[in-house]
């Protein structure tokens, strides 16, 4: 390399600029990526009434008043339970769905995994409208029923495309060898496929749960008036006024999502299902 | 014997069948009813015609709305990806520790609640946030800015709401760069301005491709992001559409909004399609 002396000097500030450059822009953006969540947190603890910024003063005071929030405890319990509801469906025919799927070189197989997927990428707020079209016009009334139905067909995509990956990378010889060594198709499913893709389902799973708890355009349509669900709660005592409880509880809902987080990449390497 | 060895390797197609037919009923039969309100010529129904597609079309104020919104994405996926690039190739470069670190402060907010992140820049962005007290804290300004409420402040926070989406795919593209490729080029005389422009940028164009897509679909239907700090005044496509169906009551017209924007958003999902298989076939020679 000592040949090309003259351009060293050159390629060493072209190497240092590029550098410079990329990392400056990339901590610039982890910033931006953080921040927000940072502010919460931070403004969760003033002891003032407002969310000015900085806090006039510290306090837990906006965390009590999460014990006596009964409207916000109330829209999550129907939340909570509207995702468990949804992401227990998607699962039981999700997976189903997906070994059914997964191997088959049909173009039916091709067709119902593009199905199953589009409510990804088709705008949710359109298939909440009409979902409510379709459910008035053959008379049934909007319920917890109809809310779990359309929360289940927006979260079972995360299932499907999670667990037809964790299906397309096993190893298909094992469930010969399975097969010869005289297990049944059950048995083989149970004690081979299974525990093969459950990490991939565990992680869709995960993700449609979330999707499900967090989801507004569905819910706005759906849900009767009763049933008050937890983000939609948020978004309209957001609209009204800037309410310092809200705060608190997205401080709660952080908390929890980062522990949720932590722990599905422990038993479910979820990083590397997302890439 | 090699029959019936194949045949436990794959599971029946059956086994599709109950989330299949849960789909045509509550997925594909909704999608159909809205199509065929959006044909109805009044919301008391009976006739059916192309009224409603003629009242949006003709109508300056609704083309507005579906030209800002198709724009606000544009904005919002060209600023995702002039930020979210770097993140990806500083974690493609990071040791362990650090991967793990960017891939954790990636991910949280992709997991966080939607509401919960959009309520953090009404924080930032509000006449008392964080930004203002800091301008006014160096003295740069007397009164406080607007910076809530306004476009700016719905491009900033949707490309960080958003940001996850894009990053994602671009890693996953960087990672399969065969590192030779980056040192070959510099061998042979090329700088590092120059490898990344002539070699990394364009392998990695399958992963540009994929997050530009998924940060475009995201951006335009995102409805509670555009709503809290777009406020009042600005109205894009997700809101038009709810204030009709909901509000106004409107529902052949509300349908006829959201096929509107359905079929946008399809028709640029299939450009990205188109040019992802483009980037692919080059990606790949």
């Amino acid at each position: 390399m000592s040949k090309i002396n003259p351009g060293d000097r050159r390629i060493d500030l072209d190497a240092l600029s590029f550098r410079v450059v990329m990392t400056a822009i990339a901590l610039a953006a982890l910033v931006l990526l953080v921040a927000p969540t940072v502010v919460v947190i931070w403004v969760s603890f003033t002891s003032g009434y407002s969310l000015k910024f900085p806090p006039p003063g510290y306090s837990l005071r906006w965390y009590g008043e999460l014990w006596n929030a009964w409207q916000l405890q109330f829209a999550m319990m129907n939340s909570l339970k509207v995702a468990a509801w949804a992401t227990g469906l998607s699962i039981l025919l999700g997976v189903s769905a997906s070994l059914g799927i997964a191997r088959s070189p049909t173009l039916t197989a091709k067709v119902l995994d593009s199905l199953f997927l589009s409510p990804l990428v088709l705008p949710a707020l359109a298939f909440g409208l009409s979902s409510l079209m379709f459910f008035s016009m053959i008379g049934v009334p909007v319920s917890p029923l109809t809310l779990v139905i359309g929360h289940t067909v927006v979260s079972v995509p995360f299932v499907v495309r999670n667990t037809v990956a964790s299906l397309a990378q096993m190893n298909p010889s094992l469930l010969e060898a399975s097969s010869s060594l005289g297990a049944g198709r059950w048995y083989g499913f149970r004690r081979v496929t299974l525990p093969l893709i459950r990490p991939g389902i565990m992680a869709g799973g995960f993700i449609a749960f979330m999707a499900s708890f967090d989801n507004v355009p569905v819910s706005l349509f759906l849900r009767d008036a009763a049933t008050d669900m937890l983000p939609i709660r948020m978004w309209q005592d957001l609209e009204g006024r800037l309410d310092v409880t809200v705060a608190a509880l997205s401080g709660v809902l952080i908390v929890a999502t980062i522990a949720l987080m932590l722990v599905m990449e422990r038993v479910a390497g979820l990083s590397k299902r997302l890439t | 014997m090699a029959a019936t060895l194949r045949d436990v390797t794959t599971y029946d197609l059956k086994l599709a069948a109950p989330l299949a037919a849960g789909f045509v009923l509550f997925f594909v039969t909704p999608l159909a009813i809205l199509l065929a309100l959006s044909f109805q010529t009044d919301p008391q129904g009976g006739h059916y015609g192309l009224t409603q597609y003629v009242a949006f079309l003709g109508d300056s104020f609704s083309l507005g709305v579906l030209g800002s919104t198709l724009w606000l994405g544009v904005k919002v996926t060209v600023l995702t990806l002039l930020l979210g690039y770097p993140v990806a190739w500083l974690h493609q470069r990071s040791p362990g520790w650090a991967r793990g670190l960017i891939m954790l402060l990636v991910l949280l907010p992709l997991l966080t609640s939607v509401v919960v992140r959009t309520f953090a820049w009404v924080v930032i962005l509000g006449r008392q946030g964080i930004v203002n007290a800091t301008l006014a804290w160096l003295g740069l300004i007397d009164t406080p800015l607007k910076l809530l409420y306004t476009e700016g402040g719905v491009v900033v926070a949707l490309a960080q709401v958003q940001m996850p989406l894009m990053v994602l795919p671009i890693i996953t593209a960087l990672s399969r760069i065969d590192p030779n490729l980056a040192d070959a080029s510099s061998v042979l005389g090329a700088g590092h301005w120059r490898t990344f422009r002539k070699v990394i940028l364009p392998l990695s164009l399958p992963g540009i491709v994929a997050g530009c897509l998924l940060t475009y679909a995201a951006a335009i239907t995102a409805f509670i992001t555009q709503s809290l700090i777009g406020g009042g005044q600005m109205l894009f496509m997700p809101m038009y559409i709810y204030q009709q169906a909901s509000t106004l009551q409107n529902w052949p017209f509300a349908a006829a909004i959201s096929i509107v924007f359905l079929v946008s958003v399809l028709l640029v999902v299939s450009i990205f399609n188109a040019l992802g298989r483009l980037s692919r076939g080059y990606a790949d020679a």
